[in-house]
């Protein structure tokens, strides 16, 4: 009797054991190789910018902060970066299109991460953080500035601070108090009016501004989430505790998101982007200019006099490959857009490059409906997930914020 | 004592039979597709050249421009020098072209030319084709990656 008490509790123990492996997460090598690929841990460390020689000064990250905050660097002294990309926030505004001195046609972008993109803004017409930093600033419906105006005013009110870091301020005396090649009818006269070697003064003034702003940009950094601590576990075979443990919900919209609904494919590695150009399908918003993503970008930054190949940068022209071999014509660019990051998604809608979507829920039964482009082709297919499917991807995505 | 080994035996007998069944289902079940030919090296599509296509750093990393060299030699195996190379590609399965617009930028001699620009930006099943002009004629040939 004792003995087969004893086998009876063997059995009882291994089919114990049994149930309590079914209850685990099951995921076969090639998904957990794949979320692995998605963990923070695999983020490499952020690599120098040759093209700007200031990127890992400290002094300068410092003054960068400094303007970034700073009303004075806008025409009318109330608009910053930090308007708009405001820093607890996750460096976004929440509103469907951004509001500087007037109403611009697009979502303001969050910042995490942000110096590791090979391209700036959704369309990618800029090709370096330093250069990204200038657009804003001279922008009508941003900060509105212009160029000579920045100079005049970092000389003033940063003299000293700029001069520690870049050297000696160019003469400004003879500079025109306005003045730019991109602003008012008046600006644009008064900058034509300036001799070539003043212009260039200018400009290298200017470029040390998004220079600074820049490399306090690089220490904006995304954080570790629940997802991060769940895939840890995963990889190193230990029980997620606590949050890090997921819901059947949650794993089954991991699943999703890595098999069946494909996202994977365009929101893959550490930071969920492939840094490329899609069309989604995403409609036009409502009221808003014609807004053709990439296909407009190309002829942008190829233009912009503070692009790689261009004299402002520094270090070598083997820091302009992407530049170089951008794809830049073809049917694929047509309305096609930056794949955001999703880390952090879930506590900023709306979402999309216009703010189209104001749920997670909305971007999520866009998906799986894939409904035709305005222009161009949409590369997503319908998923037709079941309603428990979609809210299991929704359960998912809220494990990349919290 | 002695007939608790023998609930162990059964126990294992059970276990064989088990593993058993569970080889014999797998053996059956119907095996993947193969896949595309993944060969680095292969006559083009008229037989003019051969062509091979290697990374040039030996590995490819997804999402990262890299450099690869594409060789070519006549079907005698003489290196093709001077040879106009245009590339292109995409995904077939999703149909999309490729992320970025790959050229032909050095002759490094002996047949072998510079591919850059080249980067895949995500797993799963890429194509590079090149379309190859030299002295001995054009052609063409294609080669599949998997990531
Ligand atoms: C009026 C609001 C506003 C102001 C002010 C503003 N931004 Fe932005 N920012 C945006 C919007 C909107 C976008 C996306 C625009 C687009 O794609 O056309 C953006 C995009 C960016 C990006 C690109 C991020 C990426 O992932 O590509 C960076 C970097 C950035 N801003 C930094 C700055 C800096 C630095 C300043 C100050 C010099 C600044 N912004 C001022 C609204 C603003
Ligand atoms: C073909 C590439 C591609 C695929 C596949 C894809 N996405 Fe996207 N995703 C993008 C692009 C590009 C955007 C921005 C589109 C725009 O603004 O017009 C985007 C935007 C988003 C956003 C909005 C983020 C923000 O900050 O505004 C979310 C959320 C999102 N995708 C989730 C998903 C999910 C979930 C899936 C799978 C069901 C998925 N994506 C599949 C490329 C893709």
């Amino acid at each position: 009797m004792r003995r087969l008490i004893s086998v009876a509790s063997l059995l009882a123990l291994a089919a114990l054991a049994l149930l309590g492996g079914f209850g685990e997460p099951q995921f076969s090598d090639a998904e957990k190789k794949t979320i692995a690929s998605l963990a923070l841990n695999t983020l490499p460390s952020l690599k120098p910018d040759t093209t700007n020689q200031y990127a890992d000064v400290p002094a300068a990250a410092a003054l960068g902060s400094t303007l970034f905050f700073d009303g004075g660097m806008s025409r009318d002294g109330t608009v910053s970066c930090s308007t708009c990309h405001k820093i607890d926030r996750q460096f976004q505004d929440d509103l469907p299109q951004a509001v500087g001195v007037g109403h611009t046609n697009r979502r303001t972008m969050p910042l995490a991460g942000v110096a590791r993109n090979p391209w700036f803004f959704w369309d990618g017409r800029r090709d370096s953080l330093w250069a990204q930093a200038l657009t804003p600033l001279e922008n009508p419906l941003e900060q509105a500035g212009n160029r000579a105006a920045f100079a005049h005013y970092i000389k003033k009110r940063f003299g000293e601070r700029y001069e520690r870091i870049f050297g000696p301020l160019p003469d400004l005396s003879s500079v025109p108090a306005n003045a730019s090649p991109l602003g008012s009818d008046a600006e644009k006269a008064a900058w034509n009016a300036m001799p070539t070697g003043q212009q260039d003064d200018v400009n290298r003034v200017f470029a040390n501004i998004g220079k600074a702003i820049a490399a306090f940009e690089r220490s904006i950094e995304p954080e570790q989430t629940r997802f991060d601590r769940f895939a840890i576990d995963l990889a190193t075979g230990a029980k997620p505790e606590g949050n890090a443990a997921f819901s059947p919900e949650e794993i089954l919209g991991l699943k999703l998101f890595i098999g069946k609904a494909n996202c994977v494919t365009c929101h893959n590695g550490p930071r969920f982007t492939d840094n490329s150009f899609h069309n989604t399908g995403v409609p036009p918003f409502d009221g808003l200019p014609p807004d053709r993503g990439r296909v407009d970008a190309v002829t942008q930054v190829e233009a912009d006099p503070f692009n790689c190949i261009g004299k402002f940068r520094d270090g070598d022209e083997s820091a302009c490959r992407e530049l170089r071999f951008m794809v830049k014509d073809g049917p694929q660019i047509m309305r096609a857009y930056k794949t955001p990051s999703l880390r952090g998604a879930a506590y900023r809608p709306p979402y999309m490059h216009a703010g189209q979507f104001s749920t997670l829920d909305e971007v999520v039964a866009h998906y799986s409906k894939a409904p035709p482009s305005v222009e161009g082709v949409s590369e997503v297919h319908p998923l037709d997930l079941s309603e428990r499917e979609r809210a299991a991807l929704v359960a998912f995505l809220k494990t990349l914020s919290d | 004592m002695a007939s608790i080994w023998r609930y162990i035996l059964a126990g294992l007998g059970l276990a064989a039979l088990l593993v058993g069944i569970v080889a014999a289902v797998y053996l059956t079940l119907p095996q993947p597709a193969p896949g595309p030919d993944l060969s680095r090296s292969k006559k083009t599509a008229n037989g003019l050249f051969v062509a091979s296509f290697e990374p040039e750093r030996g590995v490819v990393r997804q999402g990262e421009l890299q450099s690869w060299l594409l060789t070519l030699k006549t079907a005698a195996g003489a290196p093709v020098e001077g040879a106009a190379i245009t590339v292109s590609g995409g995904m077939p399965q999703h149909d999309h072209g490729l992320p970025t617009s790959p050229q032909a930028t050095d002759y490094l001699g002996q047949g072998r030319y510079r591919i850059d620009g080249v980067k895949f930006t995500m797993s799963g099943w890429w194509q590079m084709r090149f379309a190859v002009s030299a002295a001995a004629g054009s052609d063409s040939v294609v080669f599949n990656i998997v990531l």
